[in-house]
């Protein structure tokens, strides 16, 4: 293995990353622009205006000017980091997506973690206990959840823990009469938490269910037949040879489930009105921001991009073959 | 004296399921007995997929767990149970595998030598062991960083055997250690289960090559369709083989190159064929009546041979 090889292979992903992000670009603009939105009358939310003031919005928005010339525009414009002012917010979308992503951000890594750590930590508990009840418990668990769209599960969580055990408040909009950026550290965390369980509740099933079947699957693998043959056995067997076999998917498959974060994301932030990026994406989405909308497809690939290249380069680091032979060719 | 193991009447059968929930036993081995002295090498001949590697699983006790074992396997006089089993194996017995894919991926072969230890002081006396047996079998200190996959098919086969070594066990079982090598190192290979034999150790060598279990076991179990049908010493395969007393060991001793390559015909019964009568009946041209209906049983010849054929019986 030398460097330049894992530049190359590195190059080509960025070659890649760029190819797809312009696909995106383009199809995302192409499919708002075939949409009945216009951007004007969202705007203007209805307000009365005059006719001429109207043509004025038309040329500002650059309605009226042919496609071609508009996706070119649109690209530029994204290239300079410019994607447009905010008709709801009425500030500049980079600015709404920052401030919305990082309160989406706490959610889905704080969910992210705890449901692949639990997640392997169950799966594994279930694989080496095969058949148990431990076993099926946790099977039926992640075939109910699976089958479960996640926002049913959000409602769950908030049934029980705030109609039923009245633990936390039902809205979770900022206390009123406090802007959102007043909200103390506290009150944020503490709307922070069921979110938070819900999406991990529903993110830890298919790593569970991946990391019990893997285990199994190694556990009568060769090598572990003569590792028994050699006398090791119980846990250490498991640590030894079926941990060290499974981790390295298993992290590849988290990372590769970002998408299905930020997909269970939007979900629950709506059930919980939990003020994120998810939330801001349906708002902008019905009350037709084309900017904001657009602004947030953008960011929301470039976020499973980064995922599928963390995938890429923790199988880079974890697995000794990989080193060898992935960027041979 | 105990022998060092006993093998006695062992089958190993899968549970099937056909049409339905109609479940039935695919059995691969029918009846396999043999037994191993101290310092004895013993191999056991059977063609590819014959059930070789599961009957040396079967002695460790890592089978399938959709597979049936009947029959008594002991180790020095005592009939082993599954636990007995999982007490003894890696120290009295040890397995040398049939290929790189019983290594870990992802361990480094030093690692997978020296295997789980409880203590860092027990670490690093194998560590130091592992060195020396590696360097006798001239396997560097390079090697001891490498995964398996680097391994080179004659490296791979001699970090296969030397883990064997680790433990100072009394019987290596070792399954098909020679095909995919080059002359020289079969030869080596071959060497070293010599010299396991010369300290003491009784070794099972597993392997369809009739060449390898020529050069260096002391007795040779064949194996058929499912059975051992004898138990021959090395010496009976030379001359016309007029020493060899099962048919079907005189037909593999005539297919032998230096021997005139004379091949019978037919196939043998694969496991799942219900025969009757005797497994090599439609191949044996010494066949009688009797042969087509009854099954013969292994018999003992004497001076540590056995055979499971009609004609070597009593009266016949
Ligand atoms: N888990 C299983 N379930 C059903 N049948 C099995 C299973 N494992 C092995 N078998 C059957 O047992 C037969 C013998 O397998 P085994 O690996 O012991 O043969 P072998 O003599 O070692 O062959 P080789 O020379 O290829 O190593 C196989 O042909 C296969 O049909
Ligand atoms: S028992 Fe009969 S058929 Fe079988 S080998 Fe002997 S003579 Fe041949
Ligand atoms: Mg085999």
């Amino acid at each position: 293995m030398n460097k330049q090889k894992v530049a190359k292979y590195f190059g080509w992903k960025l070659v890649r990353f760029i190819v797809l992000m312009i696909a995106v670009a383009i199809f995302s603009f192409v499919l708002l622009d075939l949409s009945p939105i216009d951007p004007v009358n969202a705007y203007l939310h209805g307000a009365a205006v005059s006719e001429t003031q109207r043509q004025i919005l038309y040329q500002y928005f650059g309605t009226n000017v042919p496609l071609p010339d508009k996706i070119f525009n649109w690209l530029m414009d994204l290239l300079q980091g410019n994607l447009g002012i905010s008709l709801i917010y009425r500030r500049p979308v980079i600015e709404v997506i920052i401030d919305k992503f990082m309160a989406s951000l706490a959610l889905m890594a704080i969910s992210w973690i705890l449901s692949g750590v639990i997640g392997f930590a169950l799966g594994v508990v279930a694989g080496k206990n095969k058949g148990s009840w431990i076993d099926k418990v946790v099977k039926v668990y992640c075939y109910a959840i699976q089958s479960a769209p996640s926002f049913w599960v959000g409602m769950l969580v908030l049934m029980v823990f705030s109609v039923y055990l009245g633990w936390f408040p039902i809205g979770f909009g900022v206390p009123i009469g406090v802007s959102s950026t007043d909200a103390t550290f506290i009150e944020w965390a503490t709307r922070l938490v069921l979110p938070t369980l819900a999406l991990s509740l529903v993110g830890l099933a298919p790593i569970a269910m991946y990391t019990r079947n893997e285990l199994i699957q190694v556990l009568s693998s060769d090598y572990v037949l003569f590792a028994k043959s050699r006398g090791e056995k119980g846990w250490d067997l498991v640590k030894n040879h079926g941990i060290r076999n499974i981790l390295l998917p298993a992290i590849t498959l988290q990372f590769l489930s970002f998408s299905e974060l930020f997909g269970g994301a939007v979900m629950i932030e709506q059930v919980f009105s939990y003020p994120g990026i998810g939330q801001t994406a349906v708002a902008a989405g019905l009350q037709n921001d084309v900017p904001l909308f657009l602004g947030i497809v953008v960011i929301s690939a470039i976020f499973v991009f980064v995922g599928n290249l963390l995938a890429d380069i923790s199988y880079y680091f974890i697995d000794p073959r990989i080193k060898e032979n992935e960027f041979n060719d | 004296m105990d022998k060092l193991l006993d093998v006695e009447n062992v089958s190993i059968s899968f549970i099937q399921y056909t049409r339905g929930l109609n479940q039935r036993d695919l059995k691969v081995i029918t009846d396999l007995t043999l037994d191993i002295s101290e310092g004895e090498i013993l191999a056991v001949l059977g063609s590819s997929g014959s059930g070789k590697s599961l009957f040396a699983h079967a002695i460790f006790g890592i089978l399938p767990e959709n597979a049936r074992l009947d029959g008594k396997i002991k180790f020095k006089g005592k009939e082993l149970s599954q636990e007995d089993k999982e007490e003894i194996r890696g120290k009295n017995i040890v397995l040398v595998p049939q290929s790189v894919n019983f290594l870990d991926p992802l361990m480094k072969i030093s690692d997978i030598a020296i295997g789980h230890c409880e203590t860092e002081d027990e670490k690093k006396a194998m560590k130091i062991k592992q060195r020396e047996i590696f360097e006798h079998y001239n396997l560097g200190p390079e090697v001891d960083d490498m995964y398996p996959f680097q391994l080179s098919g004659g490296m791979a086969r001699r970090v296969l055997v030397s883990t064997a070594l680790l433990a100072d066990p009394d019987l290596v079982v070792a399954d098909e250690p020679t095909p995919g090598l080059d002359e020289k190192t079969v030869q080596e290979t071959l060497n070293h289960f010599k010299h396991m034999k010369e300290d003491g150790i009784g070794v099972l060598l597993i392997t369809h090559d009739i060449h390898a279990a020529l050069e260096v076991a002391d007795r040779i179990g064949i194996f058929y369709s499912g059975y051992v049908i004898e138990i021959a010493l090395k010496e009976d395969f030379s001359g016309d083989g007029e020493n060899l007393l099962h048919p079907y060991t005189k037909s593999l001793y005539k297919a032998l190159p230096a021997n005139g390559f004379e091949v019978v015909k037919g196939y043998q019964p694969l496991h799942g064929e219900i025969i009757k009568g005797c497994p090599f009946y439609d191949r044996c041209d010494m066949r009688f009546d009797r042969c087509k209906k009854e099954k013969p049983e292994l018999i003992d010849v004497g001076n540590n041979k056995k055979v499971r054929c009609f004609k070597y019986e009593e009266g016949a």
